[in-house]
């Protein structure tokens, strides 16, 4: 396992976010996590980062307890996040963007890791000078996974990858998450309201509900299991 | 805009009349009680109040006429607003017994008039032309220009600022000159706090408070010399700096502000009284003054304290004047090396995890930065630099009190920056020298210089509300194979289209 979570309960003030989610994510996989909005998604996602901490339960990255470990230094271990809308530096060029994720790795990394950004996104490498404020949607996505690849992570979350995006984009960004996945062995954690790509994509997938954890299969599995069906797929294609 | 069609002065009259009427009547409503009524000490030592309806007058008159000559030039008459523009200058000179300022201010309003519409003119709205660039454009233009050559441009300034007391060698030039490098210097102090990482600090005159007592208090109670003191005082102001930073670590905006204000105002509080150590409202009196490196000391006398003077170390005539110039050369080279640093250090991870905090501090962490460290970081060496131009600040000065640390201080400072553009160097000396510079030059205006002052910075905040030289330069490039402070160097050329 490179990560699991163990009956963690996380709140915001006075409101339980998270009422004792547990999961786990193998090496190698693609691990989805699909639910409604306000299920409390991004939150897991901002709680393995440990921002906010969770208030109980355990949090373990490569046989290593991170729960109470400061979210600069989870990201040092390895765990890198594309976070919910994407926030790139909007007055910093493409590169410098880039740059900015390389900040906790080795120098001497840095121009091959580039090369394989670019090559993953040819797009990132045109608009390089430009400044991320400028790039559409998609583009700031990909600049966001980029950025986050360019720590060299083990284990890379993205929150809502499709959000805002228009079918075609999205399916690039799929294709592409698919790639790191796949050439690039990278371990990935993947939260979607886009259940229908997000699940087609994925080794397993979870289904959250008002901070739990309902339901659990195969990617296949949940795809055409009813509940799902009905609850996340049907209204929306 | 396939067809313009010239409008017709039937259209355009009630138009512009209606626009002129409105000002005018804006112009009344702030101006009646403001500037019309004026509490006058009458007998028995008791306020009567003065109607001022001349003043009134003329407030909504000028107004009236300049707005009416702008909107005449908008809307396609340019030959109108050039010559109700005229007038306004003609009528501001020649109409009799009308005060100074009243004509400084409608010889200038009549100007700017008579200069939009000149410039209407010559450039004429034609259908087959792309519309003429407006004027906030240019000076983006004229922005990105200057942080291109900003190397040129530096090497000039620096020049000029050299020959400076050679070309001006008179008392009050070389003052004012050190007293503008000193806010020159704060302002790219402060500039690492507040242009870099984006934290809004009010309190900055603290630290420059701290550098001053430093200075002023080892030099009283342990005798240390200025040489001594002014690392001392760097080192004791970036303490103050750090002790600051912790508190308000978790905060942001305005919460961080307020806190910083307040700190700022502790500080001055704290020296106000604490008499038995401080002196308290007294101050501190003839603080020393600096030696020449320790080699020579500035007297008329040919010794003193067993080192020779200035005058005949170096076999000259003695003048006042070499310590001021020599003041002047030490403030510009303090500010130099804080301009140095800055620059050095924007390159550098920490500079660019600073402009990442500004953007987006959530993304900022999320890419293992140490959020903690950098602000601390920021605060430390900002306020180190506030100390340094405190203890100038002190030995220049010969005597300090609570009184010269104010928050109108901070403000001013923050005016610097905030007016530059955050973050960039060169606009700090543009703005310095405007905020500085321009009171001390309109002196003879007496308290109207701060009307002039106060209508110049909104002039220039709805002009240019991102500050007069803002423009962000990226720090690397894929084209060209040479990559500035990259994380490595030699990156193969590519071709990267033009933005």
């Amino acid at each position: 396992m490179i990560l699991t979570v163990d009956n963690v309960h996380t709140f915001y003030g006075a409101i339980e976010a998270l009422r004792g989610v547990s999961l786990e994510v193998d090496e190698g996989e693609i691990v989805t996590l699909i639910g409604a909005n306000g299920a409390g998604k991004s939150t897991l996602l901002m709680t393995i980062c440990g921002n906010p901490q969770a208030r109980s339960g355990q949090i373990v990255f490569d046989g290593e307890t991170i729960t109470r470990t400061p979210t600069f230094q989870i990201v040092r271990k390895g765990i890198a996040q594309s976070p919910e809308g994407r926030r790139i530096f909007p007055r910093m060029t493409v590169l410098e963007n880039l740059q900015m994720g390389a900040l906790t790795s080795d120098p001497a990394h840095f121009d091959g890791d580039l090369e394989r950004i670019f090559a993953l996104f040819p797009r990132l490498r045109e608009r390089s000078g430009q400044r991320g404020g400028t790039l559409s949607g998609g583009e700031q996505q990909m600049l966001a996974i980029g950025r986050a690849m360019m720590s060299r992570p083990r284990l890379l979350l993205l929150d809502e990858p499709s959000l805002g995006l228009a079918p075609m984009i999205v399916k690039q960004i799929f294709e592409v998450i698919e790639d790191i996945n796949r050439e690039q062995g990278v371990t990935v954690f993947l939260v979607e309201q886009n259940a229908f790509h997000a699940l087609r994509l994925a080794t397993r997938g979870y289904v959250m509900v008002n901070g739990e954890i309902t339901l659990t299969g195969t990617g296949a599995e949940l795809l055409s299991n009813e509940e799902v069906r009905a609850a996340y797929l049907e209204g929306g294609h | 805009m396939a067809a313009v069609q010239r409008p017709s002065m039937d259209d355009v009259l009630p138009r512009v009349g209606r626009e002129a009427a409105l000002a005018g009547l804006v112009t009344l409503a702030l101006t009646a009680t403001m500037v019309g009524l004026h509490t006058v000490p009458g007998a028995q030592s008791r306020l009567t109040l003065e109607f001022r309806f001349g003043d009134v007058l003329m407030a909504v008159v000028l107004v009236f006429f300049g707005r009416m000559a702008l909107a005449f030039t908008r809307e396609g008459f340019p030959a109108y607003g050039l010559g109700i523009g005229v007038l306004i200058v003609a009528g501001s000179l020649l109409y009799p017994g009308l005060p100074t300022v009243v004509e400084i201010m409608g010889v200038g309003a009549g100007a700017i008039v008579g200069i939009n519409a000149v410039w209407r003119l010559a450039r004429p709205m034609r259908p087959d032309r792309p519309p003429p660039k407006t004027s906030a454009q240019l000076m983006d233009d004229v922005a990105a220009w200057v942080q291109r050559q900003s190397v040129v441009i530096g090497v000039v300034g620096v020049a000029f600022a050299i020959a400076l007391p050679f070309l001006f060698p008179d008392r009050s030039s070389i003052d004012l000159a050190t007293l503008v490098m000193t806010y020159i210097m704060l302002g790219w102090g402060l500039n690492i706090v507040v242009g870099l990482a984006g934290l809004l600090d009010l309190g900055y005159v603290a630290f420059y408070a701290v550098g001053a007592y430093s200075y002023g208090l080892l030099a009283q109670y342990f005798d240390f010399s200025f040489w001594l003191c002014l690392p001392l005082a760097g080192l004791l102001a970036a303490f103050a700096g750090l002790i600051l930073g912790f508190p308000v670590l978790r905060l942001r905006g305005d919460y961080f502000a307020i806190v910083t204000l307040g700190f700022g105002e502790i500080i001055r509080v704290v020296l106000q009284n604490w008499s038995s150590f401080t002196g308290g409202p007294d101050g501190i009196a003839s603080i020393p003054r600096p030696s020449f490196f320790g080699i020579a000391e500035f007297t008329s006398a040919p010794e003193a304290d067993g080192l020779p003077s200035f005058h005949t170390l170096f076999g000259l005539e003695f003048t006042p004047l070499h310590r001021l110039i020599f003041l002047y050369y030490l403030i510009l080279i303090l500010a130099l090396v804080v301009n140095a640093v800055s620059l050095r250090i924007r390159r550098l991870p920490l500079g660019r995890s600073w402009e990442a905090l500004r953007e987006d501090d959530v993304a900022c962490q999320s890419l293992g930065i140490n959020r903690r460290n950098i602000k601390l970081a920021a605060f430390t060496i900002s306020a180190m630099f506030g100390g340094f131009a405190g203890s100038f600040f002190a030995t220049r000065q010969g005597f300090i009190s609570p009184e010269s640390f104010t928050f109108i201080e901070s403000a001013i400072v923050l005016a610097i920056v905030v007016l530059g553009g955050m973050g960039s160097q060169t606009g700090v000396v543009l703005a310095a020298i405007l905020i500085i510079g321009m009171p001390e030059l309109f002196r003879e205006l007496e308290e109207y210089r701060m009307l002039i002052f106060g209508a110049a910075m909104v002039i220039i905040m709805v002009w240019r509300p991102r500050g007069l030289l803002a423009h962000r330069v990226p720090t690397v490039t894929l084209h060209g194979g040479r990559r500035k402070g990259g994380p490595s160097p030699g990156q193969r050329p590519e071709q990267v289209p033009a933005e």
